[in-house]
């Protein structure tokens, strides 16, 4: 299996409070890799220096092959990224949001043209092509800023509570397309506070007070940990973490 | 390059589909220019007026006469003394004074020509000028009427004299402060508000993580607003001269780069505003607060700042806009050139220079 993330010992400290904590693990191509933990966990942070926006106290790290201390801009290229609070343009067309990112990737106009037909297909949303993306009910919205997050084709895609607020159908309908990107090789870096959809997740690692309490498959997890859902393992772990949440 | 086009694309789109905030944009500069024209030709009936008359003889009793049948003058009292005059504008009870001197009929009679001296209280220029000009007409009138009397030609000439505010700050003065205060909102308040909506929104995030360059979105975000606050100045440029009668007197290419510094230094004080500001109401108040009330009160367009405690002078030299009111003043109005403004632009782009230059690094900063 090729490793798109790896990380060895990734340490980042604001002055004495250590947010995340020798943390090592490797993520590989195509996987759905749930990274959990209660607020204040440490999740937000990690992501960020994968993500190139924060430079690693020490610790190694590298992102679809690249560095993280060295190469941020080669990883920008390389990732997708969509964060719980919402990502599109309200004022702007369907379209126009699609172009407007598919445009600061350095996508051509022609490329930017042949994926929205193709991406709108996929969605459903032909006859809303030119519908200012307020109009549209959040459901599909947040299934939108998803497909507009990977419209360059990157390597990984970093999801940030993607599914904050959202309906449980159209939660299962989102984790549709989450699949959908994966089986076409789109690596898929999620954090979640729905257990059930940690359950969608190849992998799963759960961080405590910065550091990775617990890093496997929810079946292996379950069983180590003796619980009949990840929220029992979830619950288990979490309930020893001495900081406070935000 | 291609990325950034997309970009202020957008950033031009955002603009347009908010038509009432570009209704406000556009309607500011005609709303306050039209009302200080209808200000501006209100008429002033019954302005008490005192006369003093050391010559005494029959054309000043005329003419006296003639300013009391006037419906604009109420002659108040007639005083004895000049002296009197300044005790009596102090109290506030007089608009105008008119003196003849003593050696007015002689100096009519023998030469043709007398000088009647007319002293205003300029402390409201608008109305000031109003009166003085009412009074010119009379003397005008009564001119015409000695001229068709026949005889020797002779020629009454009022000597004007403004008190307290000889340079009539306001009427003109007004155009070059909306000028100031439109541009600065503008550039200011929408500048700050823009970034400041991405980063509610959630868009900066994604922005920040995609390749595209901070200075790119910096650029994009600034791009609308000078080109909108290019065509307010023509608004307002092009509405003084319909309503107000007042045309650019100096070079219009000297007065358009003082406005580009000027509009460019208001963008870098909204960059600057929209770091520090996490909403957008924090940023418009932020831009009101600062900007706004600084740039009503110390630039000099409501109120002389010569006139101020010495402690806000001193702060008046830190407002953009008091620099700039300096130079469209003296470009636009007194028509001067390049040599009676560079020390004010050089000052402009000091600051154009220093504020930018701050906002970039701490824009880049904030990305970490």
């Amino acid at each position: 299996m090729e490793t798109v993330i790896q990380t060895e010992k990734l340490t980042k400290r604001f002055g004495a409070f250590i947010a995340c904590n020798e943390l090592s693990f490797t993520v590989s191509k195509g996987e759905i890799f749930g990274f959990l933990g209660a607020n204040g966990a440490g999740k937000t942070t990690a992501m960020r220096m994968l993500c190139g926006l924060l430079v690693p106290s020490s610790g190694k790290a590298s992102v679809a092959g690249f560095d993280v201390y060295t190469q941020t801009e080669k990883i920008k290229r390389s990732i997708g990224y969509m964060s719980q609070k919402f990502s599109l343009y309200d004022d702007l067309a369907v379209a126009e949001n699609i172009r407007f990112y598919g445009g600061i990737y350095g996508m051509s106009r022609q490329d930017i043209r042949a994926k929205t037909t193709e991406l709108l297909k996929e969605l459903g949303l032909e006859s809303e092509a030119k519908t200012l993306v307020r109009e549209l009910p959040l459901g599909w919205k947040q299934k939108l800023a998803f497909s507009v997050s990977i419209v360059h084709d990157p390597e990984i895609v970093f999801l940030d509570e993607p599914t904050g607020g959202v309906d449980p159908v159209t939660r299962r309908q989102f984790w549709d397309l989450i699949y959908a990107a994966a089986d076409k090789g789109v690596t898929v870096f999620v954090t979640t506070h729905y257990m059930d959809e940690a359950e969608y997740c190849n992998r799963v690692s759960i961080m405590v007070d910065g550091v990775i309490a617990a890093l496997d498959s929810p079946a292996n997890l379950k069983q180590q940990f003796a619980g009949a859902s990840m929220e029992d393992v979830f619950y288990e772990l979490a309930r020893k973490a001495k900081r406070k949440g935000d | 390059m291609k990325e950034l086009l997309i970009f202020i694309r957008k950033e031009f789109l955002h603009v347009f589909r908010d038509r009432k905030t570009l209704l406000m944009l556009f309607g500011l500069p005609i709303a306050q220019i039209v009302l200080f024209g209808f200000a501006l030709s209100n008429e002033i009936k019954n302005s008490r007026i005192a006369v003093v008359d050391y010559s005494k003889d029959a054309v000043t009793q005329r003419m006296i006469e003639k300013i009391g049948n006037s419906p604009y003058f109420n002659i108040q009292r007639t005083l004895a003394s000049a002296d009197d005059i300044h005790s009596a504008f102090k109290k506030g009870n007089l608009k105008v004074a008119v003196i003849f001197p003593a050696s007015f009929g002689d100096d009519l009679m023998h030469t043709g020509k007398a000088t009647m001296q007319v002293i205003a209280d300029a402390s409201d220029p608008n109305q000031a000028t109003t009166i003085t000009n009412y009074l010119n007409q009379i003397v005008a009138d009564f001119n015409g009427e000695l001229a068709a009397g026949g005889g020797q030609p002779m020629q009454i000439v009022p000597s004007m004299t403004m008190m307290y505010n000889p340079e009539l700050r306001g009427a003109p003065n007004f155009v070059p402060g909306v000028m100031a205060l439109v541009l600065m909102l503008v550039c200011t308040m929408m500048t700050s508000v823009a970034i400041v909506r991405e980063k509610e929104l959630g868009t900066m995030e994604i922005l920040l993580v995609s390749p595209f360059k901070p200075v790119y979105i910096i650029i994009s975000k600034l791009a609308p607003n000078l080109l909108i606050s290019v065509v307010n100045l023509c608004i307002i440029l092009l509405l003084s001269d319909w309503f107000l009668d007042l045309r650019v007197k100096g070079s219009l290419l000297l007065l358009v780069t003082g406005s580009v510094l000027f509009i460019l230094t208001c963008l870098s004080i909204g960059l600057l505003l929209s770091i520090n500001a996490k909403t957008q109401q924090a940023a418009m108040m932020g831009s009101m607060m600062g900007m706004m009330l600084p740039t009503m009160l110390l630039t000099g367009f409501l109120f002389p700042i010569e006139n101020m405690p010495l402690a806000l002078q001193v702060l008046s030299n830190i407002v953009p806009s008091r620099w700039y009111f300096i130079i469209i003043k003296r470009v636009m109005l007194k028509g001067l050139g390049i040599g009676a403004v560079w020390q004010e632009m050089l000052i402009l782009t000091g600051m154009c220079v220093l504020l930018f230059t701050i906002s970039l690094k701490k824009f880049k900063i904030r990305l970490q």
